[in-house]
C-alpha cells in the first residue's frame, strides 16, 4: 500500500518538530528515514503510524485519507526500538496478539490463529520457540517476535522506530541482511528510522535524509551519496573535508592554489564551500598535476593509510584515505611535499555568502579529468 | 629544586605518611565503637518495636487463654470486627479502583492540571487524620452544609457506616496510587501503544497488558491499603461517634475497653489488629523478595 504525506507540520511546545513535510512512498518501498536525532525522523513515522497527531497536513495510505484515524483503526505494524513484547505472554500469545482481540466477527477460530503464529514464528526463523517468555530470548529474538507480531495483523503499512538501535553490532549486521531478504520476500511497504547512514544505504531501496524537522533530500542510496544536494547530506553520510574555494569568471580555484580545479563552473562568481571525502583524495609525486600540500601525518590503519596534509597556499589541512594497494609510492612520510588530487567533490554557495546561497541549488562539480569515475 | 618524574599505576608514588589502616578502609573504627553502635541500635529497636508488639500479645494473654477467648467473643467486640471487615471491604476496592484510574491517568497521559493532581493524590498523608475526619463532619454533619438537606431525606451519614467508610476512603487513598504511579511510569507507554497498534481497544489494552504489568504491584499496594483502613482511628474516632454495636470499628473499640480499665480486652482485641500487620508485614516480605522487581522501585511505605 502507498503512503502519501502531504505538508505535515508538527510543534512542540513551540519547537517546529516537522516543517512542512511531504513525501510519496509507493507500494512495496523499503525506506529509511535517517537524521540526526531532533532530526524529526521518529515524530515523522509516528504521526504516519497515528502515535502522534500532526498541527497540519495529511496521511494517506493507498488514497484513503488517515490523518484523524486512530492508531487502531489504521491497520498498521509498528515495531518499537526496545519490542515493547508483552513479558507475561509467551512468544505465541505476543504473536497471536493482534489476533485475538478483534472483534468476534473478524476473528479466526483459535486454531487458525495458533497456525498463523507458528508460520510467522517460522518466518522470523524462530520455530520452537513458541513457548518461550520474552525474558528468555536475546535482544536479535525479540526483535524478531515484535517483527512477527506486527506482521500477524497482515498490515497495511510496516514502520519500524530503530529496528536494530538496541542491539550489539554483529547481530545488527545480520539482521540487518535479514530483515532486507524478509522485506523482498513479503513485500510490505516499510518505513524504518535510523540514525546510523550504512544501516540506511545497506537496507533502503530510498533514503529520506532529515535534518531540523525538514527534509534535506530524497533519493536512492546512490543519489544521496553521489550528489548529495546541500552541505548538511554530504557532511552526514561521511567524513568530509572542507575548503575555501572561490569562483572567477567561470573557474573554480583554492585559494593561492595554481590551477582551476574546474574551468566551467556553474556558479556565480565568489567564494564557495568546496566539499570532499577524504577517500575521494590522492597523493600524487611532485611534478604530476594537483595542488601543492606538505604531509603533516601518516597512519597505518589496518587496509587504510590515513593521512593528513596542509595545503601549502594558505596551510587548511586536509585528511586522507587511502586504500592499501594504492599508496605504492615511498614518498609518503610527513614533511613530503606532494600533489593533491581530488577524485571527485561537491561545491556548495559558503554560508557567508548567504543573501544568494540558501535558494541557490548547489551542483556537484567533478574534477574535468575525473568526470568518468562512479 | 624540583624533579619531575612518571609514576605508572604500577609504580606508584611513596606517600609521605604511612596509611593508618592497611587492610579495609572502609570500617575505620574501633571494634568497641563499632559494637558500642550496634547495640545501641538494636536495643532501640528492641525496646520501642519488639517490646511493645511482644508486651500486646503478653497482655492479651495474661489472664489465660479463657479470658482472651470471652474478650474476642463478646458481642461488642465482634461487631467490631464485623465493621471493620465491612469497612475495609468496600474502601479497599474503592481506592483499588481510584487508585489504579489515578495512576493509569497520570503515568500514561499528559494533561493540565497533572501536578496538581498528584499533590491532590499525597493530600491524606499530609493532613492530620483528626482533620479529615473534622471536614466530613463539616460537610455531612446535622450542622453541616449537606446536613439538612441530608436529615430532610432521612440520610444519614456522620455517626453512622457511611461516614467511616468515607473517612477511611480518603485517608487511605494515596496508597494504591502512590504505589503504581512511579511503577506504570517507569514502564512506559511503548506496551500499550504495541497493544493498540494491533488493534486492541482500550479495554483489551489495559486488561491484557498494563494490569498483568502492575498486577504485582497492585497487589502490594492493596495490602497496604487494607492494613491502613482496618487500623485507622483518628478519622474514624470523628465520624464514627462511638456506638458500640453499631458505628465502633476495632480500634474505636480498643480505646473503649482501655478507658473502661478492661486492659485484658483491650489487648486482646488489639492483638488481632498486631496479628493483622504481622501478616501484612510477611506477605509484604514475600512479594518483595518474590517480585521485587515488578513493585515500585521507589520504597516509601
Amino acid at each position: 500500500m502507498d503512503i502519501q504525506i502531504r505538508n505535515i507540520h508538527k510543534q512542540f511546545a513551540g519547537f517546529p518538530a516537522l516543517d512542512d513535510v511531504s513525501l510519496a512512498v509507493s507500494s512495496g518501498e523499503l525506506i529509511a528515514l535517517l537524521g540526526p536525532s531532533g532530526s524529526g525522523k521518529t515524530t515523522l513515522l509516528r504521526i504516519i503510524a497515528g502515535l502522534e497527531f500532526p498541527d497540519r497536513g495529511q496521511i494517506l495510505f493507498g488514497g484513503e485519507d488517515m490523518s484523524r484515524r486512530a492508531v487502531r483503526e489504521r491497520n498498521i505494524g509498528f515495531v518499537f526500538q526496545h519490542y515493547a513484547l508483552f513479558k507475561h505472554m509467551t512468544v505465541l500469545d505476543n504473536i497471536a496478539f493482534g489476533l485475538s482481540v478483534r472483534r468476534k466477527a473478524e476473528r479466526p477460530a483459535r486454531a487458525a490463529i495458533r497456525a498463523k503464529a507458528l508460520e510467522l514464528l517460522e518466518l522470523v526463523q524462530l520455530g520452537g520457540l513458541e513457548q518461550r517468555y520474552p525474558h528468555q530470548l536475546s535482544g536479535g529474538q525479540k526483535q524478531r517476535v515484535a517483527l512477527a507480531r506486527a506482521l500477524a495483523i497482515d498490515p497495511r503499512v510496516l514502520l519500524l522506530d530503530e529496528p536494530f538501535g538496541a542491539l550489539d553490532a554483529k547481530v545488527r549486521k545480520d539482521l540487518r541482511r535479514w530483515l532486507r531478504e524478509l522485506h523482498q520476500q513479503t513485500g510490505y511497504t516499510t518505513v524504518f528510522v535510523t540514525h546510523d547512514q550504512e544501516e540506511a544505504l545497506e537496507l533502503a531501496d530510498r533514503v529520506v535524509i532529515m535534518n531540523r524537522g525538514r527534509i534535506e533530500q530524497v533519493g536512492t542510496v546512490d543519489d544521496v551519496y553521489e550528489t548529495p544536494r546541500t552541505p548538511f547530506v554530504f557532511d552526514f553520510l561521511g567524513d568530509s573535508n572542507v575548503l575555501d574555494a572561490e569562483v572567477r569568471g567561470r573557474e573554480l580555484r583554492l585559494p593561492g592554489a595554481g590551477e582551476a580545479l574546474v574551468t566551467d563552473s556553474i556558479h556565480p562568481a565568489g567564494l564557495v564551500d568546496l566539499y570532499v571525502r577524504p577517500g575521494d583524495l590522492r597523493l600524487a609525486e611532485p611534478g604530476r598535476a594537483g595542488i601543492d600540500v606538505r604531509v603533516t601525518e601518516v597512519q597505518r590503519t589496518g587496509p587504510i593509510l590515513r593521512a593528513s596534509a596542509a595545503l601549502v597556499a594558505n596551510g587548511s589541512v586536509v585528511s586522507i584515505e587511502l586504500p592499501h594497494l594504492h599508496h605504492d609510492a615511498p614518498a609518503f612520510r610527513v614533511g613530503a611535499q606532494l600533489r593533491l588530487r581530488m577524485m571527485q567533490f561537491s561545491v556548495y554557495p559558503a554560508p557567508r555568502t548567504s543573501s544568494t546561497g540558501p535558494t541557490q541549488t548547489p551542483v556537484r562539480e567533478r574534477e574535468p579529468g575525473q568526470r568518468g569515475r562512479g | 629544586m624540583t624533579q619531575h618524574t612518571d609514576h605508572s599505576l604500577l609504580d606508584p608514588p611513596k606517600l609521605p605518611f604511612e596509611p593508618l589502616l592497611q587492610r579495609n578502609a572502609v570500617v575505620t573504627e574501633q571494634p568497641w565503637v563499632r559494637w558500642l553502635l550496634t547495640a545501641a541500635a538494636l536495643a532501640f529497636l528492641g525496646f520501642f518495636l519488639l517490646l511493645p508488639l511482644v508486651g500486646v500479645f503478653t497482655e492479651a494473654l495474661r489472664h489465660g487463654l479463657g479470658v482472651y477467648r470471652d474478650a474476642l467473643m463478646d458481642p461488642d467486640a465482634l461487631d467490631a470486627v464485623r465493621l471493620t471487615l465491612l469497612v475495609a471491604a468496600i474502601a479497599v476496592p474503592l481506592n483499588l479502583v481510584f487508585g489504579v484510574a489515578a495512576a493509569w491517568a497520570i503515568a500514561k497521559f499528559e494533561f493540565r492540571g497533572k501536578t496538581l493532581l498528584t499533590t491532590l493524590i499525597d493530600l491524606p498523608f499530609s493532613v492530620s487524620p483528626v482533620v479529615a475526619g473534622l471536614i466530613y463532619v463539616l460537610m455531612f454533619g446535622a450542622q453541616g452544609w449537606l446536613g439538612p438537606w441530608l436529615i430532610a431525606h432521612d440520610l444519614q451519614i456522620i455517626f453512622a457506616v457511611p461516614g467511616i467508610v468515607l473517612a477511611t476512603v480518603f485517608v487511605t487513598f494515596p496508597f494504591i496510587a502512590r504505589e503504581l504511579i512511579p511503577l506504570m511510569q517507569e514502564q512506559g507507554t511503548d506496551d500499550e501503544l504495541a497493544a493498540l497498534s494491533l488493534g486492541a481497544n482500550g479495554w483489551q489494552c489495559f486488561r491484557h497488558v498494563t494490569l498483568p504489568n502492575i498486577k504485582w504491584g497492585l497487589l502490594y499496594g492493596v495490602l497496604l491499603c487494607n492494613a491502613r483502613a482496618m487500623g485507622e482511628f483518628g478519622a474514624v474516632s470523628v465520624v464514627s461517634g462511638h456506638i458500640r454495636g453499631e458505628t465502633n470499628t476495632m480500634p474505636l473499640h480498643v480505646e473503649i475497653l482501655y478507658n473502661e480499665y478492661n486492659f485484658a480486652a483491650a489487648f486482646a482485641v488489639a492483638s488481632l489488629l498486631a496479628g493483622l500487620a504481622l501478616v501484612t508485614l510477611a506477605l509484604k516480605s514475600i512479594l518483595e523478595a518474590r517480585h521485587g522487581g515488578e513493585l515500585s522501585t521507589s520504597r516509601r511505605h
